[in-house]
């Protein structure tokens, strides 16, 4: 990888940044099309067939937009912020694999733009990197909610990051190496979302924390913050913090179907019935069906549910995720030890032990729920809520209301009567 | 392993290694110079940020990309967020004083820094200005994560454990120092604070607006209750209700 021509390098970065930007601008419009649906109505459908280029045409009008400098903002810092947002999501990208070894005119190279020995870390550091366009931008905005925004998300995205490393170390111990594609080829057998299940479930929560998307998205949460870090960005800089959170999805899923469901590899077992799949451009579009499966789910919550609460958010993150990594991954190391020393079928004890891990969680989840009712239905009640409408009380309407005539039909509608006018006179006197 | 050999190894400079560390070089020492210069604190935590992601990218460069990405993840990516988390809440417009307490303070710590600075400098040229690295390609035999592993869990496991009993016992010390007991039940949680919103016929909804079912939708006019009589809560106290202000 490392004698390859210039050409070649420069073309692979090329194409990173174009798959890069048009999987952006589809998953906007998968986006709005699939929340339409969801919520029964049609979603974009003007510009292009079925509304497919509706993001260009944003995107394009978002450039042309006025660019506005607020008073108190941090002019150098205001300007950086979107960029380096911006960067380390492109950045993210170049260690993924898309495909196996293809052949480009004449030259035999994997399909990714570069890999060493510490890919994944890599990955790791560039949204880590990616937390000061955020943090700088609510900051040098100058004003309050962006600010609170961005003091958010900086808690939120390094909370998150911990138990998603956490969750990551399990894929490194099985895989036996941070390099992106040798963890590729360690799941030519099992997928490590089958053995590795407990990971993949506290990866897929922490990526949607740290992308900052719903039901986690509360640095941006519209009904508290306005817009959050981004509320004082207009014209091509919030084209860029919009691109970049939508990099950062598709990196994060891309990064999931690497790490957990194959990567390349063709789903379901294709690969054993034609053994081509698994070979020359075709992988690319596993990759790509997998990357848009993750982000299906990530649209589909977003459709799901609603915003979590600040505290409850950062307990979930600190008090469930990051032990129960933690737990997961002593109980793994020792499993692995005890199929080492006594030659066990690993595979099959992973399977079971996670499968035991999750009884176990659920057990204790809903034991801790039935033992709270239980205590809950003990206590006296505190106090019984008023049984009648005391003066005081919502107001409900009249029951012997009845529906007026439409006054398009001429029919008498009920006049007002006299008591009424007085009153009426009365105050206009 | 496979950019490993584009890095250095064994010493000799590549090309690719000279080109960055000559464009990164001036970056680093320009972030370092900065940092002590700004007069913003985050700016200058920023500068800080520029010269320690450099760092990181000079430790990938000298053969060791795992130390590279650590620092990176955990200089660049939680400590100095974290600084900047505390100077947010401090405040932007908060600067360092400018006034000088002790005479001629200034111009004597410039001269002891430039002086130190040149001792130093001499110091680490004259002991390995030409020294040769060796060992290496040994070190990194394996790859740069498995030899760095096998060195820190077995060689050196006992001083990596006593480290993290360190940091812990700091981290556990800092959460005793800045926690405040607060007396049993002096804070009501949400739970309770809604509860109690119900409790004894409290109101829990928003009130009704003025009008509400009857017949003119003035700010004057109560709501109606279901019976029928006007519901006075439902008038701002300053507008008054129809009855009081005509008199009746």
């Amino acid at each position: 990888m490392n004698n390859e021509p210039l050409w070649l390098i420069i073309a692979k970065v090329l194409g990173v940044f174009v798959f890069l930007v048009v999987m952006t601008l589809v998953t906007i419009v998968l986006e709005r099309k699939v929340v339409g649906r969801m919520q029964h109505r049609p979603g974009p459908n003007r510009v292009g067939p079925l509304g497919s280029l509706q993001s260009l045409a944003d995107g394009l009008k978002l450039a042309f937009k006025e660019d506005i400098m607020p008073k108190m903002a941090d002019k150098a810092v205001y300007f950086i912020a979107p960029v380096i947002a911006c960067i380390p999501a492109f950045m993210a990208f170049a260690v993924i694999p898309l495909g196996p070894e293809v052949s480009i005119f004449g030259h035999r190279t994997a399909l990714q733009l570069t890999d060493f020995s510490v890919s994944v870390l890599y990955v790791l550091a560039c949204s880590s990197l990616g937390v000061y366009g955020i943090v700088l931008a609510g900051w040098a905005s100058g004003s309050t909610y962006p600010l609170l925004g961005a003091l958010r998300s900086a808690a939120q995205m390094i909370s998150y990051e911990i138990s998603m490393g956490l969750s990551i170390v399990a894929v490194f111990l099985s895989a036996g190496s941070l390099s992106t594609s040798d963890i590729v080829d360690a799941q030519k057998q099992w997928w490590f979302v089958v053995t590795l299940a407990p990971s993949f479930v506290i990866y897929a929560i922490s990526a949607v924390g740290e992308t900052n998307r719903a039901p986690f998205d509360l640095p941006e949460a519209e009904s508290e913050l306005v817009g959050g870090f981004h509320t004082e960005y207009s014209s091509l800089k919030f084209a860029l913090f919009f691109l970049a959170e939508y990099i950062n999805m598709v990196t994060v899923s891309a990064l999931c179907t690497t790490l957990f469901l194959g990567g390349w590899r063709a789903p379901f077992g294709i690969g054993t019935l034609w053994p081509g799949a698994n070979e020359g451009w075709i992988p690319v579009l596993w990759f790509t069906i997998k990357v848009f499966a993750c982000l299906f789910v990530f649209i589909w919550l977003r459709g799901t549910l609603p915003r979590l609460r600040y505290d409850q958010f950062m307990q979930f993150g600190w008090k469930v995720l990051v032990p129960a990594s933690l737990a997961w991954i002593v109980v793994l190391s020792g499993i692995r030890t005890l199929s080492a020393e006594y030659a066990m079928d690993r595979t099959r004890t992973l399977t079971i032990a996670g499968v035991v891990l999750f009884a176990v969680l659920a057990v204790l989840f809903i034991g801790a729920e039935i033992l709270e009712r239980r205590r809950a239905a003990a206590a006296p009640p505190e106090s019984a809520l008023p049984e009648t409408h005391e003066p005081g009380g919502f107001p409900i309407p009249p029951m012997d209301l009845v529906v007026p005539p439409s006054p398009r039909l001429k029919t008498a509608v009920g006049a007002p009567d006299s008591s009424d006018r007085a009153d009426q006179s009365d105050r206009e006197g | 392993m496979i950019a490993q050999q584009l890095l250095a190894a064994g010493g000799e400079v590549g090309t690719g290694e000279e080109i960055t560390f000559w464009i990164l070089g001036p970056v680093a020492l320009g972030g370092a110079i900065g940092m002590v210069l700004a007069r913003n604190a985050i700016h200058s935590a920023l500068f800080l940020v520029l010269t320690m992601f450099s760092l990181g990218v000079f430790y990938v460069l000298q053969g060791g990309p795992f130390i590279g990405m650590v620092q990176i993840i955990v200089y660049t990516g939680a400590i100095m967020i974290l600084f900047l988390f505390v100077l947010m809440l401090v405040g932007r417009d908060s600067s360092d004083s400018v006034v000088e307490t002790l005479r001629g303070q200034r111009v004597a710590a410039t001269i002891l820094g430039i002086g130190f600075a040149a001792l130093v400098a001499a110091a680490i040229v004259r002991g390995v200005g030409k020294a040769e690295s060796i060992g290496l390609d040994e070190a990194n035999a394996g790859g740069n994560v498995p030899a760095i592993a096998t060195k820190l869990f077995s060689d050196y496991v006992f001083a990596f454990e006593v480290t993290s009993a360190l940091l812990i016992t700091a981290a556990v010390g800092a959460m005793v120092l800045a926690h405040v007991e607060r007396p049993g039940g002096a804070r009501r949680t949400q739970r309770e604070l809604s509860k109690a919103r119900f409790r004894d016929g409290g109101y829990p909804a928003p009130k009704p607006g003025p009008g509400v079912f009857a017949r003119h939708d003035s700010v004057a006019t109560p709501a109606l209750l279901p019976d029928g009589r006007p519901a006075e809560a439902s008038i701002s106290p300053i507008v008054g209700t129809d009855a009081e202000r005509s008199g009746r």
